[in-house]
């Protein structure tokens, strides 16, 4: 799976996703950042309902709810993503490997290794 | 920078086939009744609805006289920025007499984002993350995670906010339902049910204010309104990153600045009322207010402090989870409930021990909050 492309900051560290060309903390011009690809839930929801459609292109098959949420990195930013866990079984602080692809992220349950 | 409240009024929220010009002009009119002023008299205007029109057209029924009425359009800040719009034309010399009005009109499921709005790529429509109840959701599952907030204290918000809202004529909510119907209610975006959100709908609020002083009748004072944006850090709906660390607020900003604006603090407020899109915002911007520091909230809401009753009540109209949420009215009806608090005119609702002090609160996407502090 290719890495998210960010940007960061030199100056301030800042870390944006999508990558902006500018810091919005200090106005400075950022540089390209892959993003780290494992990090840990920070909050999490679940989407109950289908969204309007459109904009939302549901995937084939019917709507099953999905749960979102922001995944934090070392670098310092937290990455709102789709979670593929059951809801069931989402929870704060579990560990999670990030991934890119065709659509918005997507974060799936890794074995903790500390 | 003051202004004496000569008059107030808002209409009936809800929904009906009324237009949301129709619901401004009666809200005009009655806050003009209100002061005992005649709208010729009026020197200036500011005003605004998110989806229902022009504030400056409401002249066509109002009355051409030719007052300079300026337009406000700034989300769910729309009736503080008008109301800060028309303090400081009085403060300016602009006017002595000055309207501010705030009006709407969403239809059901309303708010229909659009990702380019936003400044964000179509795949966030598309993939369903640009769903604004998700950011509510998330912001309080953290916050309860954080501050140790159960589920039945988010309930209780919604309880008191339907219980003050049946003793609110206004009111579009008035019927009571308990703790446990609002947490068996379906689930929206967990950890919030139906029941803990407010609904789009239609209303309007307005009010009229004077320079203080020149003989005037003493009454209700503005002592101070503020408005401000996000700074770095802040978490705010559609938001594809944010910073690690503590968040930062801009609610706590506006409600400090108009704290030492009013040169009073949070605990001189006898009244309040605070945005509560959804029951974890109410909690939260107690916090994020000054009112209360973070997780003593679990405790307030079961000693009943915010009821009105309590030592400090909030949202003594239902708020927004009562009156629903036309974005452009709701910061002006916070404005004309606290003033029916502090003139002792609430009826059933009525917050005993005369009220002196009361605050109000708006926050709203893309991360805009507004305060006012009044006094009696």
């Amino acid at each position: 799976m290719p890495a998210l492309q960010a940007a960061r900051c030199p100056g301030c560290s800042v870390v944006t996703f999508p990558a902006a060309p500018a810091c919005p903390r200090c106005g400075a011009e950022t540089a390209p950042h892959p993003l780290s690809t494992r990090g840990r839930l920070w909050t999490w929801t679940v989407q109950r309902y289908p969204p309007k459609s459109p904009p939302h292109v549901g995937p084939g098959g019917g709507f099953q709810p999905y749960v979102v949420g922001y995944v934090e990195l070392q670098e310092g930013v937290r990455i709102e993503a789709v979670v593929d866990v059951s809801p069931a079984e989402v929870a704060i602080g579990m560990p999670l490997e990030l991934r890119g692809g065709a659509g918005v992220p997507h974060a799936s349950a890794v074995r903790d290794d500390g | 920078m003051k202004a004496l409240v000569l008059g107030a009024a808002r209409t009936a929220f809800g929904r009906s086939t009324d237009t949301g010009r129709a619901h401004a002009v009666r809200a005009v009119r009655a806050a003009l009744a209100d002061a005992g002023v005649r709208w010729d008299e009026i020197g200036a205007a500011f005003g605004g609805s998110d989806a229902a029109g022009n504030a400056d057209t409401l002249v066509a029924e109002l009355g051409l006289t030719g007052v300079p009425f300026v337009n406000v359009r700034n989300g769910c800040a729309t009736g503080g920025s008008a109301l800060i719009s028309a303090v400081n034309a009085i403060a300016s010399g602009m006017a002595e007499v000055v309207l501010a009005v705030g009006f709407d009109k969403h239809p059901p499921g309303a708010f229909d984002p659009r990702p380019a709005d936003w400044g964000l790529p179509d795949e966030y429509g598309r993939d369903g993350l640009m769903v604004t109840t998700q950011f509510f959701g998330m912001k309080i599952q953290r916050y309860q995670h954080d501050h140790a907030i159960s589920a039945r204290t988010l309930a209780l918000v919604a309880e008191k906010a339907y219980r003050n809202g049946a003793r609110t004529p206004e009111a579009w909510r008035r019927k009571p339902l308990t703790a446990d119907e609002i947490l068996a209610s379906e689930m929206v975006s967990d950890p919030l049910t139906r029941f803990m959100f407010c609904s789009p709908g239609e209303g309007a609020a307005a009010v009229v204010l004077a320079a203080p002083g020149g003989g005037r009748r003493p009454g209700v004072m503005i002592d101070a309104v503020s408005l401000r944006s996000r700074r770095f850090g802040t978490f705010e709906v559609f938001s594809p990153w944010l910073p690690t660390g503590e968040l930062t607020s801009v609610s706590t900003e506006a409600a400090r600045a108009a704290f030492e604006a009013a040169g009073v603090g949070p605990e001189d407020v006898d009244v309040a009322q605070l945005q509560d899109t959804e029951s974890g915002a109410e909690i939260m911007h107690m916090a994020e207010c000054g009112f209360c520091e973070h997780g003593e909230q679990e405790a307030l809401l079961a000693a009943g402090t915010t009821e009105i009753g309590g030592r400090l009540p909030v949202n003594t109209d239902g708020g927004c989870i009562a009156n629903g949420e036309p974005i452009g009215a709701s910061g002006l009806r916070q404005v004309v409930e606290v003033v029916t608090q502090l003139r002792g005119r609430a009826g059933d609702r009525q917050v005993p021990g005369r009220p002196r002090v009361g605050f109000t609160h708006v926050y709203g996407a893309p991360g805009v909050s507004a305060c006012t502090v009044l006094s009696r």
